[in-house]
């Protein structure tokens, strides 16, 4: 039988990124919120909330890196260097945010500071993630296995607002894990941002989908032609479905269900995502198979995947486990 | 110089840069939490108040330590591949299944378990809590296996096939276990726990210092004290040994160590001291003892070791800063030896805690144990060049096709960040260290068994508001 490494590789990596976005989405989300909240402790809940889990959830990202270094070196080796500029100035909002978790804690005249790092960290951070994306979307040039690019060819109108998506995306995750894990009357307050922050949420799913749809052939091509659109066609309307079942039930006081939608709304548009680039791993040129490390590289870490990802999954499911439940003011926390 | 040399120049420089402000923190988290670990273990068997106080104490340091790790480790992963396009391209199938096992077995356990381990003390019973500690301790000493693993295999490949200029791995076996492998772990493990030993130690010292007896304060310098003297001899022992398995492998690193230009017959001098000059291809102001370089590095009168000059001087390492760099560590270890048999003979005469001497000594060597790590990475890594992998890739075709304009102002926001960032970072470490181990109330409180997994556990430490310490 043969087996394409290639292609479940591209599925790991895909898997490993979808719940990067589900899990730091959320504890990035939880930052982009810190604007609207400064009452008494209510800042502390937040952070409570994601205080035992954020480091794994980052974790996921790590391993989208190391998996595409190890099965996709030739992607790897392309992309980042043509995304320089914004990589690394998303990694310098994850070192502000993450580093501001621990300090703000025990700060107190530069408490606000801390404060101001752990927003613009996290605003930077997923901004940054957005760009990313938008600039894997619009394609990379690629000669002989290089960039061929410059350094601001990742600018451009789409890019910043793939930016700008992504960070209602993580808004509204982080909204509706707070009114998951809040109650009383920062629960209320979290209730009343859900509406606005999903209906955008919407509004930029519709705008991204439009703007690859007109602007690239092959996007169309992928989902138009012939009957393909009826093999996608529940993606839109389920996307639709999930927004109004939002909307309904966090009016009708449900705490998990709003937060349930969201990630399914997360999961549609990533699928949608990976229809219209498949499958091409760096659009328009570089394949998953044009960009494979040896078979020897891809077994010896596909065993290790699949002996141990199992394991991950129980015991971070352990962890959530563990610090399941509402979080209110005065719980054990940062010290 | 032309613009792509001085893109790689400072590509070179951020990587060393950002390296070794990351290689701190991991060290300490290393440490610590085996440290953190035997704490616990001590408060399960004895019930002893003393060893939950410090345990909570150091949690409070580690967990700064460890945020700052896992950030400034995530900007390391992601440098292979937008610095190092070139490197990824050619040993990517070799060095990216390494850091794939070392995410998926590693940073995933410490991560996982972590929360547990700093915030699940009231939550879950004391069994599954000393498995977190246990677990994160675990996963950082598997992360050193792994990361060493490649590392070791960049400075003694084997177990590959060059096909059309890259590298594509034959046996992983071999790959892992590379000759220079098990002296690199080794010596690593033990650096990492002689750095924490020397925060521990250095710490009590400024208590006993400033007057406090406690047996938190007495108890953690006895422990340091201990750990010194009897892991220092090992680290010099392993330190020997893996200087003769470099002979062997990468003979001009070691001439380049040792300052040495021509291949001496009937017995090799040691240059103690000196400057060697790249340039002129000798050695200047040299203080030489005759056959002491055979014999530490042969291990007999007259072994013969190559000097520099049997090296083309395109394969040749930058002597000057090795020269230095490897002596600086070595120091470094024979300051520690002098300590650690130091506190021991005080300890004879019942005077570990009171010698002001030793107490001053002691803080003083705190950075010493970073000191001696960084100045053996920079020995390790720079007497490595012009090779990435050795033998196989040059540094200088490992890199990416950026311009030095992009590489430059990476590196310029990354000083800011790290100095802003991490400055503020380790200086509220040192802080938490000067406010030391609280008290503790002698009392043992096994009485306030209340909720679940309480047993033998009081919710005070932890749930106490928290303690602003910038006052
Ligand atoms: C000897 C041990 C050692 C060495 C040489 C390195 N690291 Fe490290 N690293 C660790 C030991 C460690 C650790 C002990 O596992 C960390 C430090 C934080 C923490 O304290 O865990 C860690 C964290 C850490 C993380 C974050 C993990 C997470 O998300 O939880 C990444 C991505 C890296 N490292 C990557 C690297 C890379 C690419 C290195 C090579 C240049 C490197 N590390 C050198
Ligand atoms: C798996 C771990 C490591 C890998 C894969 C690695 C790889 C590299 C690479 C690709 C370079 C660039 C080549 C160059 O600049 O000359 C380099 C240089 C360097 N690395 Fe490492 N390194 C590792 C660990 C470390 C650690 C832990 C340190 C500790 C401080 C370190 C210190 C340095 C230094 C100082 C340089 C600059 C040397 C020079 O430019 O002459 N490395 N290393
Ligand atoms: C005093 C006796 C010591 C000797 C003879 C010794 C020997 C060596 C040698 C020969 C190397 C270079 C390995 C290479 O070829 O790449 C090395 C590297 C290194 N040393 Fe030491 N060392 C000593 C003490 C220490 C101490 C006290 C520390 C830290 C606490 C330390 C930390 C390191 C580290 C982190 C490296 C780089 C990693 C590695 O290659 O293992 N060493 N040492």
């Amino acid at each position: 039988m043969h087996i394409d490494l290639p292609m479940i590789w591209a599925a790991i990596i895909g898997l490993g990124v979808f719940l990067y976005v589900l899990l730091d989405g959320f504890d990035l989300g939880i930052g982009l919120l810190f604007p609207f909240f400064y009452g008494e402790g209510d800042r502390e809940v937040m952070l409570n909330t994601v205080a035992p889990v954020w480091d794994g959830n980052e974790t996921w990202m790590v391993l989208g890196g190391a998996c595409l270094f190890a099965a996709f070196p030739v992607a790897y080796g392309t992309l980042l260097p043509a995304v320089y500029l914004p990589l690394i100035a998303m990694l310098c909002g994850l070192i502000f945010r993450g580093v501001a978790f621990e300090i703000r804690a025990k700060a107190r005249r530069t408490q606000h500071l801390w404060e101001l790092a752990f927003m613009l960290g996290s605003a930077m951070a997923t901004f940054c993630q957005g760009v990313i994306l938008g600039t894997l979307l619009q394609g990379i040039a690629i000669v002989d296995g290089r960039f061929a690019g410059t350094a601001f060819d990742w600018l451009s109108p789409f890019s910043l607002f793939c930016g700008l998506g992504l960070l209602a995306t993580y808004a509204t995750l982080g909204c509706t894990w707070l009114v998951m894990k809040t109650d009383g009357e920062l629960q209320r307050r979290m209730r009343v941002m859900v509406k606005p922050l999903v209906l955008t949420l919407l509004l930029v799913i519709g705008a991204v989908s439009l703007w690859t749809v007109l602007g690239q052939q092959a996007v169309a091509d992928r989902w138009f032609a012939r009957h393909n659109f009826v093999f996608f066609a529940p993606v839109p309307i389920l996307v639709l479905a999930c927004v109004a079942g939002i909307v309904r039930f966090n009016t009708r006081g449900h705490d998990t269900l709003p937060f349930v939608l969201t990630q399914a709304i997360l999961f549609l548009g990533y699928s949608g995502l990976l229809i219209s680039i498949f499958p091409y791993i760096v659009p328009p040129s570089l394949t998953i198979w044009a960009a494979s490390s040896p078979p020897s590289s891809q077994k010896f870490a596909l065993v290790g995947v699949l002996i141990i990802l199992p394991i991950i999954l129980a015991y971070t499911g352990l962890a959530y486990w563990v610090f399941r439940g509402k979080v209110r003011h005065g719980d054990e926390g940062y010290h | 110089m032309n613009h792509v040399g001085d893109a790689l120049l400072l590509a070179r420089i951020q990587f060393a840069f950002t390296v070794s402000f990351h290689i701190i923190f991991p060290a300490i988290s290393i440490g610590l939490a085996s440290y953190l670990a035997v704490l616990e273990a001590l408060w399960l068997r004895t019930g002893k108040v003393v060893y939950r106080e410090l345990f909570f104490f150091w949690s409070k340091i580690f967990a700064v330590g460890f945020g700052m790790g896992v950030v400034s480790g995530v900007v390391m992963s992601y440098e292979f591949g937008a610095n190092w396009a070139g490197f990824s391209q050619v040993a990517g199938a070799v060095t990216g299944p390494l850091l794939a096992y070392e995410v998926l077995t590693a940073f995933f356990l410490e991560a996982g378990f972590l929360g547990i381990m700093l915030f699940g003390w009231t939550r879950v019973g004391p069994r599954l809590h000393y498995l977190a500690t246990l677990m994160v301790a675990v996963g950082t000493l598997i992360s050193t296996f792994w990361i060493l693993a490649s590392n070791s295999w960049m400075q003694t490949p084997q177990g590959f096939a060059l096909v059309d200029g890259k590298i594509v791995p034959v046996d992983w076996f071999k790959i892992i276990f590379n000759p220079s492998f098990p002296y690199r772990l080794m010596h690593m493990a033990i650096a990492a726990f002689i750095v924490a030993a020397m925060l521990v130690g250095a710490c009590g010292a400024w208590h006993l210092l400033r007057g406090r007896r406690d047996e938190a304060v007495k108890k953690s310098f006895s422990m340091a004290m201990w750990m010194i003297v009897c892991v220092v001899p090992i680290q010099i022992a392993v330190g020997d040994a893996h200087g003769i398995n470099t002979r062997k492998y990468q003979p001009a690193k070691i001439a380049a160590i040792e300052g040495l230009w021509e291949t001496e017959k009937g017995g090799t001098s040691l240059n103690l001291v000196g400057w060697p000059d790249m340039q002129d291809e000798v050695t200047r102001y040299a203080v030489k003892i005759p056959h002491l370089g055979s014999l530490i590095l042969t291990h007999s009168w007259d072994g013969e070791i190559q000097g520099l000059k049997d090296f083309a001087p395109r394969d040749r390492p930058d002597s000057t800063i090795v020269f230095w760099s490897f002596r600086i560590m070595v120091g470094m270890g024979f300051l520690m030896l002098f300590l650690g048999l130091l506190g021991l003979a005080l300890r004879r005469g019942g005077r570990l805690y009171e010698s002001r001497f030793l107490q001053r000594f002691a803080l003083l060597m705190g950075p010493s144990g970073l000191i001696a790590l960084l100045a053996g990475w920079v020995t390790t890594e720079a007497g490595r060049q012009p090779w990435v992998v050795y033998g196989v890739l040059r540094t200088a075709d490992a890199s990416s096709a950026l311009s030095a304009q992009q590489v430059g102002t990476s590196l310029m926001i990354f000083v800011i960040v790290y100095f802003v960032v991490f400055g503020t970072g380790i200086y509220y470490m040192l802080k938490l260290m000067g406010k030391g181990p609280s008290l503790g109330d002698t009392t043992d409180t096994h009485g306030d068994d209340t909720g679940k997994g309480a047993a033998r556990f009081d919710h005070r430490p932890l749930s106490r508001p928290t303690d602003p310490i910038d006052e």
